[in-house]
């Protein structure tokens, strides 16, 4: 193995067209889009170097502050929602459940494989006000409240859009702490609770720290997952009311294809870029740090 | 010794021989077909939005009958995208250089300035002038499509409409109320409608510019026929306080309930729907709702019951009520480098045929002239008619002279402005931002 890892020849073969394909692919693009944020300009009119100029309107532009402040918020409550709920989900699939979790598993994972647009839809009737009276609103009346226009104004809007992402992917981070918590050996939970552990001290002292890692790669997923969400928020509210409800992503994809200005849609595509990077490396610093040490 | 290096210096040149085709391969896959609009043009291809039917209706029927021969010459192709992604392919399309023969022009006009300064929209008052059929225009749409493009035909005017406030004549009698000639009126007529459980105005807020036009239409009768131009052209700003005023009026229209609930969740079809079910007293929209009127299937309170009127005087405002908003519809151009002589036939035929087969067929009117006499579908239409030939002069819509963002930017905060969730003032600033952006 030493002999063809030092052969510098046969590295190259064995690495060469990965790293080709991964440079054409991932980084000649990156590369290419940095440079746009130079420009400014489109595909019609051309491009012409406007030196700083992007990264100037970038910390001067309110809607990057507003989109900015909506995706950290969405970020954040999104990503606990769905870590909670889908370890409070491995939870009674291991400890409650147990072998008979099978059908549940599938039935919260169900939403998962369902096409986000379709989601986006069924929210939208499940909470609409006009022309007809949706589930939600009738819920509402039936218990003598107003009905409440969910999509008017950007608060209702987020709340709703916080509920449709935890309850679409839920089942997937669900799924994923389940393969962490069996892989806690029977024999430590059992010491534990010979030691007199059991409930949320068996939980808090042993499950927890010993489930840590697939609990961070949990958080590291669901952080860059919703830092980076598009779909479901196009298929719900389409950005609004105003831009209420608009992501970077979003602010992203109109500055760029809709108003054409592909410069300045690059220089905030890389605000994301170094958004994505900071957090993550942010969350593995933390994740470094031994639970059991306590 | 010699052979191996030999060899060795064979595979590298190989492997960067590879590396530089499958490159190549990978940058020339990401550019245009070539088959674009730089070469002559294999069929009339025609991209249109899949929201409007009656165009590629029209050139259907027309294709097999009057343009017989143009389309043998060069086959008709229709191709549809969402209006919502319409700028983004024609963006792309340009960017290749493979826009169609003809195509649906974007959503703001400013696009297609864009497109026409950088030599790929073809100066269609010349070609039509080339090709003899100039005369076939009308003069009004002419003169709407001149005021939108910067004094250029960049556009052909397959629509044709004035806009005014479409209303339901059986709900006005049982209510006791006459069209309204003055905001005040208006204001008043909806009240009354709102205080015997009919809704007063139905409106679109999904979509925005219904919402959007109600403005406008204050402003130019407030202010007159160039309170929009003012402020394209810097004179004036959308937060100088008569400004704030037409946003004010509009907002309280919402604030006391007169679209009815969740109107920002209320899309284009269902507006349409609730007034032709005679759920609503008044429509504000534009003339090509004539065909729906005319269609028996989705008009519940049938054509004999919708009169029309224009958007009421405002009390000492500069404006006229005999100055209709106006537009060609979704501006439908054609490339500047396909434009060959099969292309004119086609364009030469379309001229002198589009307007009567429209109207005939589908109850559109258009800024073709009407070559062969067609009988009005209805009262309603016969008004809008003679109503469009007597109009004296025309102005634009709120979003005319807009950049594509501030287009989007108004579009998509109107609801929020007359649902109480955003003040009049932020809203004209909130729009005044995005236009004095570059």
């Amino acid at each position: 193995m030493h002999r063809v890892l030092g052969d510098r020849k046969a590295v190259l073969i064995l690495l060469g067209p990965a790293l080709l394909v991964y440079s054409l692919i991932m980084l000649v693009p990156m590369v290419w889009s940095f440079g746009y944020s130079f420009t400014e300009g489109n595909t019609i009119e051309g491009f012409t170097g406007n030196g700083l100029d992007n990264f100037q309107r970038l910390f001067s532009d309110p809607a990057v502050r507003d989109a900015l402040w909506f995706t950290a918020k969405y970020a954040v409550v999104v990503t606990v929602g769905q870590v909670v709920a889908g370890y409070l989900l491995a939870l009674l699939y291991v400890f409650f459940l147990k072998r008979a979790s099978a059908l549940v598993r599938t039935l919260v994972f169900f939403p998962v494989v369902l096409p986000t647009v379709a989601v986006g839809l069924l929210f939208q009737k499940f909470f609409q006000v006009a022309p007809q009276t949706g589930p939600v609103n009738s819920l509402l009346n039936a218990v003598g409240l107003e009905s409440v226009d969910w999509f008017g104004s950007a608060g209702h809007a987020f709340w709703v859009l916080i509920v449709m992402d935890i309850w679409r992917s839920m089942g997937f981070y669900a799924v994923l702490l389940f393969a962490g918590l069996v892989d806690i050996p029977e024999e430590v939970l059992e010491s534990a609770r010979l030691d007199g552990a059991s409930g949320l001290r068996l939980v808090r002292h042993i499950v927890l720290p010993m489930s840590f890692p697939v609990l961070m790669s949990s958080v590291v997923f669901s952080v860059n997952g919703t830092l980076k969400v598009f779909d479901c928020i196009v298929a719900l509210t389409g950005g609004g009311p105003g831009n209420g409800t608009t992501p970077l992503t979003l602010y992203m994809f109109q500055t760029s294809f809709t108003y054409g200005d592909y410069g300045y849609g690059s220089t905030i595509a890389l605000l994301l870029t170094v958004v994505c990077l900071l957090v993550t490396l942010v969350v593995f610093r933390v994740s470094r740090r031994d639970p059991m040490e306590g | 010794m010699t052979t191996s290096s030999t060899s060795a210096r064979r595979a590298r040149l190989a492997g960067l021989t590879a590396s530089t085709a499958a490159m190549v391969v990978l940058a020339s896959a990401c550019g245009g077909s070539g088959g674009g609009s730089g070469s002559a043009p294999g069929n009339f291809s025609y991209l249109s939005v899949t929201e409007n039917t009656t165009v590629k209706t029209a050139l259907t029927t027309l294709s097999k009958g009057e343009c017989r021969t143009a389309q043998d010459a060069l086959p008709l192709k229709v191709e549809t995208v969402p209006q919502a992604s319409l700028d983004q392919k024609l963006q792309l399309l340009a960017g290749q250089d493979a826009l169609p023969v003809q195509f649906a022009a974007g959503n703001a006009p400013a696009l297609t300035r864009q497109l026409y300064t950088s030599g790929k929209v073809a100066d269609l008052e010349a070609e039509l002038k080339s090709l003899g059929v100039y005369d076939q225009l009308e003069p009004a749409a002419v003169s709407t499509v001149k005021a939108l493009y910067g004094g250029k035909v960049e556009v052909l005017p397959y629509e044709y409409n004035i806009e005014g406030i479409f209303y339901n004549k059986k709900v006005f009698d049982d209510n006791g109320l006459t069209v309204p000639g003055t905001w005040t009126e208006l204001v008043a007529a909806a009240g009354k409608l709102e205080a015997k459980g009919v809704q007063p105005f139905a409106a679109s807020g999904q979509q925005g510019w219904p919402l959007t036009r109600l403005i406008s239409g204050y402003l130019y009768r407030s202010l007159g026929p160039d309170a929009l131009q003012d402020v394209a052209d810097g004179r004036a700003k959308l937060t100088d306080p008569a400004y704030v005023k037409a946003a004010r009026q509009v907002a309280d229209l919402g604030r006391k309930g007169y679209f009815g609930k969740g109107v920002g969740s209320i899309d284009y079809d269902t507006a349409m729907n609730e007034f032709l079910g005679g759920k609503a007293g008044m429509f504000y929209m534009g003339s090509w709702a004539l065909a729906n009127i005319a269609d028996e299937k989705q008009n519940k309170v049938g054509a004999d019951n919708i009169g029309f009127m224009p958007f009421p005087a405002v009390e000492g405002g500069r404006g006229s009520v005999e100055q209709y908003p106006s537009n060609v519809g979704l501006g439908i151009t054609l490339g500047a480098k396909s434009f060959d002589k099969k292309t004119g036939a086609w364009v030469s035929c379309i001229a002198k045929n589009y307007g009567s087969t429209a109207l005939k067929d589908q109850g559109a009117i258009s800024g073709f002239k009407v070559n062969t006499p067609v009988e009005d579908a209805n009262e309603v239409t016969g008004q809008v008619r003679k109503t469009i030939s007597a109009s004296k002069q025309n102005v634009l819509w709120f979003e005319a002279l807009f950049s594509t963002k501030a287009t989007t930017v108004s579009q998509t905060n109107a609801a929020g402005l007359v649902g109480g969730s955003l003040s009049p003032e932020k809203f004209m600033a909130t729009v005044q931002d995005a236009l004095s952006e570059k």
